[in-house]
Protein backbone atom coordinates (compact mmCIF):
# COMPACT_ATOMS: atom_id res chain seq x y z
CA UNK A 1 0.00 0.00 0.00
CA UNK A 2 1.46 3.11 -0.82
CA UNK A 3 2.69 5.99 1.89
CA UNK A 4 0.63 8.94 1.98
CA UNK A 5 2.06 11.92 4.11
CA UNK A 6 -0.01 14.40 5.72
CA UNK A 7 2.10 17.24 6.55
CA UNK A 8 -0.37 20.48 8.95
CA UNK A 9 1.93 23.44 8.05
CA UNK A 10 3.98 24.22 4.68
CA UNK A 11 7.36 24.32 6.10
CA UNK A 12 6.85 20.29 6.82
CA UNK A 13 5.34 19.74 3.64
CA UNK A 14 8.42 21.23 1.90
CA UNK A 15 10.65 19.73 4.20
CA UNK A 16 9.15 16.11 3.33
CA UNK A 17 9.63 17.02 -0.31
CA UNK A 18 13.15 16.91 -0.27
CA UNK A 19 13.38 13.43 1.02
CA UNK A 20 10.37 11.91 -0.93
CA UNK A 21 9.07 12.05 -4.50
CA UNK A 22 5.47 12.56 -3.97
CA UNK A 23 1.68 13.08 -5.63
CA UNK A 24 0.76 16.09 -4.57
CA UNK A 25 -3.18 16.07 -3.61
CA UNK A 26 -5.00 18.75 -3.16
CA UNK A 27 -9.23 18.59 -3.88
CA UNK A 28 -8.27 15.24 -5.43
CA UNK A 29 -11.02 16.01 -8.18
CA UNK A 30 -8.93 15.19 -10.86
CA UNK A 31 -6.49 12.09 -9.41
CA UNK A 32 -9.67 9.99 -7.42
CA UNK A 33 -10.89 9.59 -10.93
CA UNK A 34 -7.51 9.07 -12.51
CA UNK A 35 -5.90 6.55 -9.92
CA UNK A 36 -9.70 5.05 -9.56
CA UNK A 37 -9.42 1.49 -8.25
CA UNK A 38 -12.53 -1.08 -7.71
CA UNK A 39 -15.15 0.30 -5.37
CA UNK A 40 -14.44 -0.10 -1.86
CA UNK A 41 -10.67 -0.65 -2.42
CA UNK A 42 -7.67 2.20 -2.11
CA UNK A 43 -7.65 4.16 -5.58
CA UNK A 44 -3.79 3.11 -7.21
CA UNK A 45 -1.55 6.25 -6.45
CA UNK A 46 1.96 4.76 -8.02
CA UNK A 47 4.05 6.78 -5.69
CA UNK A 48 3.81 8.27 -1.92
CA UNK A 49 0.72 10.56 -1.59
CA UNK A 50 0.98 14.14 0.24
CA UNK A 51 -2.28 15.21 1.16
CA UNK A 52 -2.02 19.29 1.30
CA UNK A 53 -5.23 19.79 2.97
CA UNK A 54 -4.07 20.17 6.32
CA UNK A 55 -2.32 23.24 5.62
CA UNK A 56 -4.13 26.33 6.37
CA UNK A 57 -1.85 28.62 5.19
CA UNK A 58 -2.97 27.99 1.83
CA UNK A 59 -6.12 29.09 1.93
CA UNK A 60 -5.68 33.46 1.74
CA UNK A 61 -7.24 35.21 -1.01
CA UNK A 62 -5.16 38.36 -0.38
CA UNK A 63 -6.32 41.51 -2.76
CA UNK A 64 -2.86 43.42 -3.39
CA UNK A 65 -2.17 46.86 -5.33
CA UNK A 66 -1.52 45.03 -8.18
CA UNK A 67 -2.51 41.72 -8.03
CA UNK A 68 -4.68 39.25 -5.97
CA UNK A 69 -3.27 36.37 -4.68
CA UNK A 70 -4.76 32.92 -4.58
CA UNK A 71 -3.43 30.55 -1.97
CA UNK A 72 -3.62 26.74 -3.47
CA UNK A 73 -6.00 25.21 -1.37
CA UNK A 74 -8.30 27.78 -2.24
CA UNK A 75 -11.57 25.67 -3.60
CA UNK A 76 -13.24 27.06 -7.14
CA UNK A 77 -16.53 27.38 -4.98
CA UNK A 78 -14.19 29.82 -2.25
CA UNK A 79 -13.30 31.88 -5.77
CA UNK A 80 -16.97 31.99 -7.52
CA UNK A 81 -18.17 33.87 -4.06
CA UNK A 82 -15.16 35.80 -3.40
CA UNK A 83 -15.26 39.65 -4.44
CA UNK A 84 -11.66 39.69 -5.07
CA UNK A 85 -11.93 37.16 -7.94
CA UNK A 86 -11.44 38.37 -11.96
CA UNK A 87 -14.93 38.28 -13.29
CA UNK A 88 -13.99 36.65 -16.23
CA UNK A 89 -12.41 33.70 -14.30
CA UNK A 90 -15.48 33.61 -12.07
CA UNK A 91 -17.33 33.32 -15.55
CA UNK A 92 -15.32 30.30 -16.17
CA UNK A 93 -15.64 28.72 -12.74
CA UNK A 94 -19.14 28.63 -13.29
CA UNK A 95 -18.96 26.46 -16.14
CA UNK A 96 -16.85 24.26 -14.35
CA UNK A 97 -17.88 20.64 -12.59
CA UNK A 98 -20.72 21.14 -10.63
CA UNK A 99 -21.22 22.22 -7.14
CA UNK A 100 -19.72 19.34 -4.97
CA UNK A 101 -16.83 19.32 -7.16
CA UNK A 102 -16.42 23.23 -6.56
CA UNK A 103 -16.11 22.34 -3.20
CA UNK A 104 -13.30 20.29 -3.25
CA UNK A 105 -11.38 21.43 -6.17
CA UNK A 106 -8.88 23.92 -6.52
CA UNK A 107 -7.87 26.31 -8.94
CA UNK A 108 -3.81 25.40 -8.21
CA UNK A 109 -4.57 21.99 -8.77
CA UNK A 110 -6.10 22.72 -12.11
CA UNK A 111 -2.77 24.02 -13.32
CA UNK A 112 -1.35 21.16 -11.61
CA UNK A 113 -3.19 18.88 -13.59
CA UNK A 114 -1.98 20.91 -16.80
CA UNK A 115 -4.94 19.02 -18.93
CA UNK A 116 -5.07 20.80 -22.43
CA UNK A 117 -9.20 21.16 -21.75
CA UNK A 118 -8.37 21.89 -18.17
CA UNK A 119 -11.40 24.58 -17.64
CA UNK A 120 -9.73 27.50 -16.05
CA UNK A 121 -6.59 27.32 -17.84
CA UNK A 122 -7.63 29.51 -20.94
CA UNK A 123 -8.86 32.28 -18.42
CA UNK A 124 -6.12 32.12 -16.55
CA UNK A 125 -3.74 32.61 -20.07
CA UNK A 126 -4.98 35.65 -20.84
CA UNK A 127 -5.23 37.28 -17.62
CA UNK A 128 -1.13 36.15 -17.73
CA UNK A 129 -1.57 34.95 -14.09
CA UNK A 130 1.87 34.03 -12.41
CA UNK A 131 2.74 30.73 -10.91
CA UNK A 132 4.92 31.06 -7.45
CA UNK A 133 6.24 27.62 -6.75
CA UNK A 134 8.13 27.13 -3.41
CA UNK A 135 10.62 24.41 -2.31
CA UNK A 136 12.81 24.59 0.75
CA UNK A 137 14.91 27.05 -0.01
CA UNK A 138 13.55 28.39 -2.92
CA UNK A 139 10.43 30.18 -4.36
CA UNK A 140 10.25 31.08 -7.67
CA UNK A 141 7.13 32.82 -9.88
CA UNK A 142 6.71 32.12 -13.38
CA UNK A 143 3.94 33.12 -16.09
CA UNK A 144 1.36 29.92 -16.55
CA UNK A 145 2.28 30.01 -20.03
CA UNK A 146 5.91 28.52 -18.96
CA UNK A 147 4.88 26.82 -16.21
CA UNK A 148 2.96 24.11 -18.93
CA UNK A 149 5.13 22.64 -20.88
CA UNK A 150 2.45 20.02 -22.38
CA UNK A 151 -0.19 17.63 -21.64
CA UNK A 152 -0.26 16.82 -18.20
CA UNK A 153 3.50 18.04 -18.15
CA UNK A 154 4.95 21.25 -15.88
CA UNK A 155 8.32 22.59 -15.19
CA UNK A 156 7.42 21.44 -11.37
CA UNK A 157 10.49 19.91 -9.98
CA UNK A 158 9.92 17.07 -7.52
CA UNK A 159 10.90 19.17 -4.67
CA UNK A 160 8.42 22.35 -5.51
CA UNK A 161 5.17 22.79 -4.93
CA UNK A 162 2.71 25.55 -6.17
CA UNK A 163 2.07 27.86 -3.20
CA UNK A 164 0.20 30.86 -4.66
CA UNK A 165 -1.98 31.57 -7.59
CA UNK A 166 -1.10 35.80 -8.43
CA UNK A 167 -3.27 37.12 -10.99
CA UNK A 168 -2.55 40.96 -12.29
CA UNK A 169 -5.68 43.86 -11.68
CA UNK A 170 -6.13 44.42 -15.61
CA UNK A 171 -9.14 46.02 -16.34
CA UNK A 172 -10.74 45.42 -19.92
CA UNK A 173 -13.59 46.58 -21.27
CA UNK A 174 -14.40 43.66 -23.50
CA UNK A 175 -13.97 39.63 -21.80
CA UNK A 176 -15.24 36.74 -23.31
CA UNK A 177 -15.02 32.78 -22.00
CA UNK A 178 -16.79 30.49 -24.31
CA UNK A 179 -16.56 26.22 -23.50
CA UNK A 180 -18.00 23.75 -25.57
CA UNK A 181 -19.36 20.64 -24.18
CA UNK A 182 -22.31 18.78 -24.49
CA UNK A 183 -24.03 19.75 -21.15
CA UNK A 184 -23.46 23.28 -18.76
CA UNK A 185 -22.54 21.19 -15.60
CA UNK A 186 -20.00 17.95 -14.83
CA UNK A 187 -18.47 18.21 -18.40
CA UNK A 188 -15.14 18.18 -20.00
CA UNK A 189 -14.53 21.25 -22.58
CA UNK A 190 -14.66 20.03 -26.42
CA UNK A 191 -12.97 23.23 -26.38
CA UNK A 192 -13.07 26.60 -25.25
CA UNK A 193 -11.80 30.10 -25.93
CA UNK A 194 -10.85 33.16 -23.81
CA UNK A 195 -10.90 36.82 -25.36
CA UNK A 196 -9.85 39.88 -23.59
CA UNK A 197 -9.57 43.24 -25.18
CA UNK A 198 -9.20 47.11 -24.18
CA UNK A 199 -10.96 49.70 -26.85
CA UNK A 200 -10.20 53.42 -25.93
CA UNK A 201 -10.95 55.96 -28.52
CA UNK A 202 -12.31 53.17 -30.95
CA UNK A 203 -8.60 52.06 -31.16
CA UNK A 204 -8.26 48.21 -30.15
CA UNK A 205 -5.39 49.12 -27.93
CA UNK A 206 -4.53 45.31 -26.38
CA UNK A 207 -6.05 42.19 -27.29
CA UNK A 208 -5.40 38.57 -25.51
CA UNK A 209 -6.79 35.36 -26.99
CA UNK A 210 -6.61 31.98 -26.08
CA UNK A 211 -7.62 28.54 -27.38
CA UNK A 212 -8.36 25.40 -25.06
CA UNK A 213 -8.65 21.44 -25.80
CA UNK A 214 -7.09 22.30 -29.29
CA UNK A 215 -3.59 21.80 -28.96
CA UNK A 216 -1.04 19.77 -26.30
CA UNK A 217 -1.03 22.87 -24.27
CA UNK A 218 -3.56 26.39 -24.52
CA UNK A 219 -2.82 27.94 -27.71
CA UNK A 220 -1.90 31.61 -27.26
CA UNK A 221 0.11 33.57 -29.33
CA UNK A 222 1.29 37.21 -28.11
CA UNK A 223 2.95 38.13 -32.32
CA UNK A 224 -0.73 37.85 -33.37
CA UNK A 225 -2.38 39.70 -30.51
CA UNK A 226 0.35 42.43 -31.27
CA UNK A 227 -0.45 42.44 -35.37
CA UNK A 228 -3.82 43.26 -34.08
CA UNK A 229 -3.73 46.05 -31.43
CA UNK A 230 -3.79 49.77 -32.52
CA UNK A 231 -6.35 48.96 -34.93
CA UNK A 232 -10.28 49.44 -35.00
CA UNK A 233 -13.08 46.84 -34.13
CA UNK A 234 -14.13 47.53 -37.85
CA UNK A 235 -10.79 47.59 -39.13
CA UNK A 236 -10.32 44.24 -37.03
CA UNK A 237 -13.59 42.81 -38.60
CA UNK A 238 -12.48 43.63 -41.85
CA UNK A 239 -9.29 41.29 -41.07
CA UNK A 240 -11.41 37.92 -39.75
CA UNK A 241 -10.82 35.95 -42.58
CA UNK A 242 -6.61 36.85 -42.37
CA UNK A 243 -6.77 36.35 -38.17
CA UNK A 244 -8.60 32.86 -38.87
CA UNK A 245 -5.57 31.99 -41.35
CA UNK A 246 -3.13 33.08 -38.79
CA UNK A 247 -4.57 30.90 -35.42
CA UNK A 248 -5.80 28.15 -38.45
CA UNK A 249 -2.24 26.86 -38.08
CA UNK A 250 -2.12 27.02 -34.44
CA UNK A 251 -4.98 25.22 -33.93
CA UNK A 252 -3.91 21.40 -34.06
CA UNK A 253 -6.67 19.46 -32.14
CA UNK A 254 -6.82 15.74 -31.88
CA UNK A 255 -9.34 13.21 -32.14
CA UNK A 256 -11.11 12.06 -28.91
CA UNK A 257 -14.19 10.40 -27.01
CA UNK A 258 -15.12 13.87 -26.36
CA UNK A 259 -14.99 15.44 -30.45
CA UNK A 260 -13.23 15.32 -33.36
CA UNK A 261 -10.20 16.92 -34.30
CA UNK A 262 -12.08 18.67 -37.22
CA UNK A 263 -15.36 19.95 -35.33
CA UNK A 264 -12.72 21.45 -32.49
CA UNK A 265 -10.92 23.32 -35.49
CA UNK A 266 -13.96 24.72 -37.24
CA UNK A 267 -15.59 25.93 -34.10
CA UNK A 268 -12.74 27.38 -32.32
CA UNK A 269 -12.18 29.75 -35.94
CA UNK A 270 -15.74 30.12 -35.35
CA UNK A 271 -15.50 31.49 -31.64
CA UNK A 272 -12.77 33.31 -32.64
CA UNK A 273 -14.41 34.80 -35.63
CA UNK A 274 -17.39 35.96 -33.04
CA UNK A 275 -15.25 37.02 -30.79
CA UNK A 276 -13.67 39.68 -32.67
CA UNK A 277 -16.72 40.80 -34.22
CA UNK A 278 -17.86 41.44 -31.13
CA UNK A 279 -15.63 44.02 -30.21
CA UNK B 1 -3.17 3.16 8.42
CA UNK B 2 -3.89 6.55 9.94
CA UNK B 3 -5.90 7.77 12.63
CA UNK B 4 -8.32 10.85 11.39
CA UNK B 5 -10.61 12.34 13.88
CA UNK B 6 -13.48 14.33 12.28
CA UNK B 7 -17.14 14.86 13.29
CA UNK B 8 -19.28 12.11 11.65
CA UNK B 9 -23.34 13.06 11.83
CA UNK B 10 -22.93 15.09 15.06
CA UNK B 11 -20.63 12.66 16.99
CA UNK B 12 -17.00 12.64 17.21
CA UNK B 13 -15.34 10.03 15.09
CA UNK B 14 -11.63 8.38 14.85
CA UNK B 15 -11.51 6.94 11.57
CA UNK B 16 -8.77 4.30 11.65
CA UNK B 17 -8.14 3.42 8.36
CA UNK B 18 -5.76 4.38 4.86
CA UNK B 19 -5.80 7.73 4.44
CA UNK B 20 -6.75 7.75 0.71
CA UNK B 21 -9.64 5.37 1.26
CA UNK B 22 -12.82 7.28 0.08
CA UNK B 23 -14.96 8.79 2.16
CA UNK B 24 -17.62 7.21 0.28
CA UNK B 25 -16.37 3.89 1.19
CA UNK B 26 -15.82 4.34 4.81
CA UNK B 27 -19.42 5.64 5.19
CA UNK B 28 -21.33 2.92 4.04
CA UNK B 29 -18.41 -0.07 4.89
CA UNK B 30 -17.21 1.26 8.29
CA UNK B 31 -19.98 3.55 9.17
CA UNK B 32 -22.63 1.62 7.86
CA UNK B 33 -24.58 4.93 6.38
CA UNK B 34 -25.92 3.47 3.06
CA UNK B 35 -27.66 6.21 2.69
CA UNK B 36 -24.85 7.58 0.32
CA UNK B 37 -24.93 5.86 -2.48
CA UNK B 38 -22.35 4.94 -5.35
CA UNK B 39 -23.55 5.75 -8.86
CA UNK B 40 -20.67 6.91 -10.96
CA UNK B 41 -17.54 6.30 -8.94
CA UNK B 42 -15.99 9.71 -10.70
CA UNK B 43 -17.74 12.71 -9.44
CA UNK B 44 -20.67 12.66 -12.55
CA UNK B 45 -23.87 11.47 -11.01
CA UNK B 46 -23.71 12.92 -7.11
CA UNK B 47 -25.70 10.06 -5.83
CA UNK B 48 -22.34 10.34 -3.14
CA UNK B 49 -23.26 14.09 -1.71
CA UNK B 50 -22.50 14.44 1.89
CA UNK B 51 -22.24 17.86 3.68
CA UNK B 52 -18.50 18.41 4.14
CA UNK B 53 -18.31 21.11 6.45
CA UNK B 54 -21.81 22.54 5.50
CA UNK B 55 -21.14 22.26 1.70
CA UNK B 56 -22.32 19.77 -0.67
CA UNK B 57 -19.53 17.40 -1.62
CA UNK B 58 -19.34 14.31 -3.69
CA UNK B 59 -17.85 11.68 -1.12
CA UNK B 60 -16.10 9.41 -4.20
CA UNK B 61 -13.86 11.83 -4.41
CA UNK B 62 -13.14 12.38 -0.59
CA UNK B 63 -10.03 10.71 0.79
CA UNK B 64 -9.86 10.33 4.14
CA UNK B 65 -7.24 12.59 4.51
CA UNK B 66 -9.01 15.28 3.93
CA UNK B 67 -11.65 14.16 6.08
CA UNK B 68 -9.20 15.13 9.22
CA UNK B 69 -10.85 17.98 11.23
CA UNK B 70 -13.85 18.45 9.24
CA UNK B 71 -17.50 17.51 10.14
CA UNK B 72 -19.57 15.18 7.82
CA UNK B 73 -23.16 14.92 7.45
CA UNK B 74 -24.88 12.65 5.86
CA UNK B 75 -28.50 11.89 5.03
CA UNK B 76 -28.88 10.04 7.97
CA UNK B 77 -27.41 12.64 10.45
CA UNK B 78 -29.68 15.49 8.66
CA UNK B 79 -32.75 13.02 8.63
CA UNK B 80 -33.32 14.68 12.22
CA UNK B 81 -33.92 18.20 11.43
CA UNK B 82 -36.54 20.22 11.33
CA UNK B 83 -34.96 21.25 7.66
CA UNK B 84 -35.45 17.73 6.56
CA UNK B 85 -39.02 17.83 7.58
CA UNK B 86 -39.72 20.32 5.41
CA UNK B 87 -37.49 18.88 2.63
CA UNK B 88 -39.16 15.46 2.95
CA UNK B 89 -42.38 16.96 2.77
CA UNK B 90 -42.25 19.15 -0.33
CA UNK B 91 -40.04 16.00 -1.96
CA UNK B 92 -43.50 13.75 -1.40
CA UNK B 93 -45.48 16.24 -2.36
CA UNK B 94 -44.32 17.34 -5.47
CA UNK B 95 -43.74 13.79 -6.31
CA UNK B 96 -39.45 14.20 -6.52
CA UNK B 97 -39.06 11.12 -5.56
CA UNK B 98 -39.56 8.19 -7.79
CA UNK B 99 -36.86 5.12 -7.59
CA UNK B 100 -34.97 7.18 -4.87
CA UNK B 101 -31.77 6.37 -5.75
CA UNK B 102 -30.48 10.02 -6.50
CA UNK B 103 -32.75 11.40 -3.38
CA UNK B 104 -30.46 11.49 -0.63
CA UNK B 105 -28.03 13.09 -2.99
CA UNK B 106 -30.86 15.68 -4.18
CA UNK B 107 -31.91 16.04 -0.79
CA UNK B 108 -28.39 16.61 0.53
CA UNK B 109 -27.49 19.04 -2.52
CA UNK B 110 -30.81 21.16 -1.83
CA UNK B 111 -29.84 21.61 2.02
CA UNK B 112 -26.29 22.98 0.83
CA UNK B 113 -28.21 25.68 -1.55
CA UNK B 114 -30.64 26.82 1.19
CA UNK B 115 -28.15 27.09 3.66
CA UNK B 116 -26.45 30.11 1.65
CA UNK B 117 -29.48 30.73 0.18
CA UNK B 118 -32.80 30.73 1.39
CA UNK B 119 -34.59 31.78 -1.12
CA UNK B 120 -33.60 30.38 -4.20
CA UNK B 121 -34.60 31.03 -8.19
CA UNK B 122 -35.97 28.16 -10.14
CA UNK B 123 -32.58 28.62 -12.47
CA UNK B 124 -30.05 28.76 -8.66
CA UNK B 125 -31.49 25.24 -8.29
CA UNK B 126 -31.09 24.07 -11.16
CA UNK B 127 -27.53 25.27 -11.05
CA UNK B 128 -27.08 23.94 -7.27
CA UNK B 129 -28.57 20.53 -8.50
CA UNK B 130 -26.55 20.00 -11.62
CA UNK B 131 -24.13 17.52 -10.10
CA UNK B 132 -26.83 15.31 -9.34
CA UNK B 133 -28.26 13.26 -11.92
CA UNK B 134 -32.19 11.85 -11.73
CA UNK B 135 -33.16 9.48 -14.33
CA UNK B 136 -36.97 9.15 -13.16
CA UNK B 137 -38.39 12.66 -12.76
CA UNK B 138 -37.48 15.00 -15.32
CA UNK B 139 -35.61 17.17 -12.37
CA UNK B 140 -38.75 19.74 -13.20
CA UNK B 141 -40.23 18.14 -10.30
CA UNK B 142 -37.05 17.96 -7.72
CA UNK B 143 -36.81 21.96 -8.75
CA UNK B 144 -40.56 22.53 -7.76
CA UNK B 145 -39.97 20.66 -4.19
CA UNK B 146 -37.09 22.94 -3.57
CA UNK B 147 -38.96 26.18 -4.26
CA UNK B 148 -41.76 24.84 -1.98
CA UNK B 149 -39.40 23.56 0.88
CA UNK B 150 -37.82 27.29 0.79
CA UNK B 151 -41.57 28.53 0.51
CA UNK B 152 -42.40 26.58 3.59
CA UNK B 153 -39.75 26.33 5.46
CA UNK B 154 -39.63 30.26 5.41
CA UNK B 155 -37.06 31.26 8.55
CA UNK B 156 -35.57 27.96 9.22
CA UNK B 157 -32.65 28.49 6.55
Amino acid sequence: MVEALMPKDLASALDLLEKNECLLFAGGTDLMVQKRSWSETIPKFDKPVMFLSGIKQLGHIIDHPNHISIGAMVTLENLLVSDLTPKLLKRCIAEMAAPGIRNLATLAGNIGNASPAGDSLPVLYVLDAMVKIQSKSDSRLVNIADYIIGPRQTILAPNEMITEIQIPKRYFTNESFVKVGPRRSDTIAKLSLAGVASIENAVVTEIRIAFGAVYKTIVRDKLIEASLSGKSPSALRELVPEIIDKYSKLIVPIDDQRSSAQYRHQVSLNLLADFIRSL
Amino acid sequence: MAKIDFVLNGKKTVADCHPAMRLLDYLRTEAKLTGVKEGCGEGECGACSVLLDHKVANSCMVPMANVMGKEVITIEGFRDTQKFKVLEKAFQEAGAVQCGICTPGMIIASESLLNVNPHPTDDEIRIALSGNLCRCTGYNMIVEAVLQAAREGEGLW
